[in-house]
């Protein structure tokens, strides 16, 4: 099929950017959306432009590297689906593909599609962990826990961290990103030592960055790993209880 | 990697951290937001209530039934407070109560508004889960703002209202509402409510953290059969004074 591409082009940081449009014809529908830019590339590379700069990584869904805006949905329009498994049958020939880079202050362009993420890393440096002394691997299954846990936690760290949330949000709030990290580990008997101290600090610097959250539902429908806005929903009920736990603890 | 630059949404520094670390985070004021809100929700349910007693007509000695609940507020009570006075301290707390809606929902915007910047999408953007109700909440809260403080100055205050007697509240209804301009915004005005209370009655579980997979269809309904009830019953008034059936 032969397409055409409404892409963002942005040679900078503090450069202002703009649409380029671009044909790129004879796409396979077999392709990945990454598969076919790839292919614009090298078209732009033979003709000694400048290639559109993407971040991707493995390619099959689970690294979070990967993300744009296709035609106004984060990741395209197949629900539960990162870019790079967005197969090119779900367009037809003729189209035009509007691509633009996730928009919020906390991530701003690179270049061209590529955004910085990092704050994101500062959210799980506040408490994305658990303090564990390393040495020999424990025992498999030594610490017991409950199968509905589990499930809730794999459920939360399915999250690869790629920010479609906070590109969907009108409020570009991370607060699903945010939940995901600190459910999976406060759900656990792992996290708990620290589950206070953690749903306080995650919080908190999630906020430094971020919007606040208004229950549009933007985030759960955008994310390629179908993460429920539940978890916001315990991810507050945890900072609320921390206040009164950590004063506790304050006293002990 | 480039370095980039960017403006704090969120810094921890004078008022805010004299108040506190929860009751200045966006999670802490979504919070207040939802207390407050079920304060507002519960006492748009008893104003309805009570306002529907101007379709029970006239008790024996012929004072109208509305009139009589008005009196009945400024002796609530009984005889343990002074007159008015239980009324006053209600006042307040709804006042109170609007306040910190507010500037809960002020503070969060202008966060939010610094969150996503200048960096607004350029092409058009899908919504995949938002509706109506929820995008505007935002305006619908001053639409609702504004036509609260018309709707203080017409029937509570009388301001608005030449014909305005206080204690005829019966009167003082259909002398206001059988003017078609006011019944038209006072139906206006709460079909935003309704929108308004649809979305927050809904959204006020996941704020304070109470929402379940297992209820969320419940809050969903309950939102939506209390945000109909609401609609239904304050639109019956003016359109039942406007076609003269009371």
């Amino acid at each position: 099929m032969d397409l055409a591409l409404k892409i963002w082009r942005q040679a900078g940081p503090d450069t202002p950017g703009e649409f380029a449009t671009y044909i790129v014809r004879e796409v396979s529908e077999e392709a990945s959306f990454l598969e076919m830019l790839d292919q614009l590339n090298e078209d732009l590379n033979n003709q000694g432009e400048e290639p559109i700069a993407f971040d991707h990584d493995c390619r099959e869904g689970i690294c979070g590297m990967c993300g744009v805006m296709i035609n106004g949905d984060p990741h395209g329009p197949q629900s539960g689906t990162a870019t790079c498994q967005l197969h090119m049958r779900k367009f037809k020939n003729g189209d035009t593909i509007t691509v633009e880079p996730w928009r919020a202050s906390a991530f701003p362009v690179i270049k061209d599609l590529v955004v910085d993420r990092s704050p994101f890393d500062r959210i799980i440096e506040a408490g994305g962990f658990i303090s564990i002394n390393t040495g020999a691997a424990p025992d498999a299954n030594i610490i017991s826990v409950p199968k509905e846990a589990a499930d809730s936690a794999m459920n939360a760290a399915a999250c690869i961290g790629c920010g479609a949330c906070v590109a969907a949000c009108p409020n570009s709030a991370a607060n699903l990103f945010t939940a995901a990290k600190m459910q999976h580990l406060n759900l656990l008997p792992q996290g708990q030592p620290e589950r206070w101290t953690r749903a306080v600090a995650m919080v908190e610097t999630m906020e430094e960055y971020f919007g606040s959250c208004t229950n549009h539902g933007e985030c759960e429908a955008a994310c390629p790993k179908n993460i429920s806005i539940d978890f916001i929903a315990w991810m507050n009920r945890d900072y609320v209880k921390a206040q009164f736990k950590n004063v506790a603890k304050a006293s002990q | 990697m480039t370095a980039t630059k960017r403006s704090p949404v969120q810094t921890r520094s004078g008022w805010r951290e004299w108040l506190g670390g929860f009751f200045t985070s966006s999670v802490g004021l979504k919070w207040i937001m939802a207390i407050t809100g079920i304060g507002l929700l519960g006492y748009i349910a008893a104003h309805l209530f009570g306002n529907l007693k101007i379709f029970t007509g006239t008790d024996a000695a012929g004072n109208y039934y509305i009139d009589l609940y008005s009196e009945a507020l400024w002796h609530l009570g009984g005889h343990l407070f002074p007159e008015g006075f239980l009324l006053t301290v209600l006042r307040v707390g709804l006042a109170a109560a609007f306040i910190l809606h507010i500037w809960a929902a002020a503070v969060l915007t202008k966060r939010n508004r610094v969150a996503r910047g200048s960096t607004r999408y350029r092409a058009s953007r899908n919504w995949a889960a938002s509706n109506y109700a929820s995008r505007t909440m935002r305006f619908g809260g001053v639409i609702i703002l504004l036509f609260l403080l018309y709707h203080l100055a017409d029937l509570t205050f009388g301001w608005a209202n030449p014909e305005f007697h206080h204690g005829d509240v019966f009167d003082n209804m259909i002398a206001s509402l059988s003017r078609w301009p006011v019944a038209v915004l006072y139906m206006v005005a709460n079909v935003a409510l309704a929108f308004h209370i649809y979305h927050g009655t809904w959204s006020l579980f996941r704020s304070l953290g109470t929402a379940n997979p297992r209820y969320d269809p419940f809050s969903r309904g309950f939102a939506t059969v209390f945000a109909a009830a609401i609609l239904v019953g304050n639109l019956s008034i003016p359109i039942a004074i406007l076609a003269g059936w009371v």
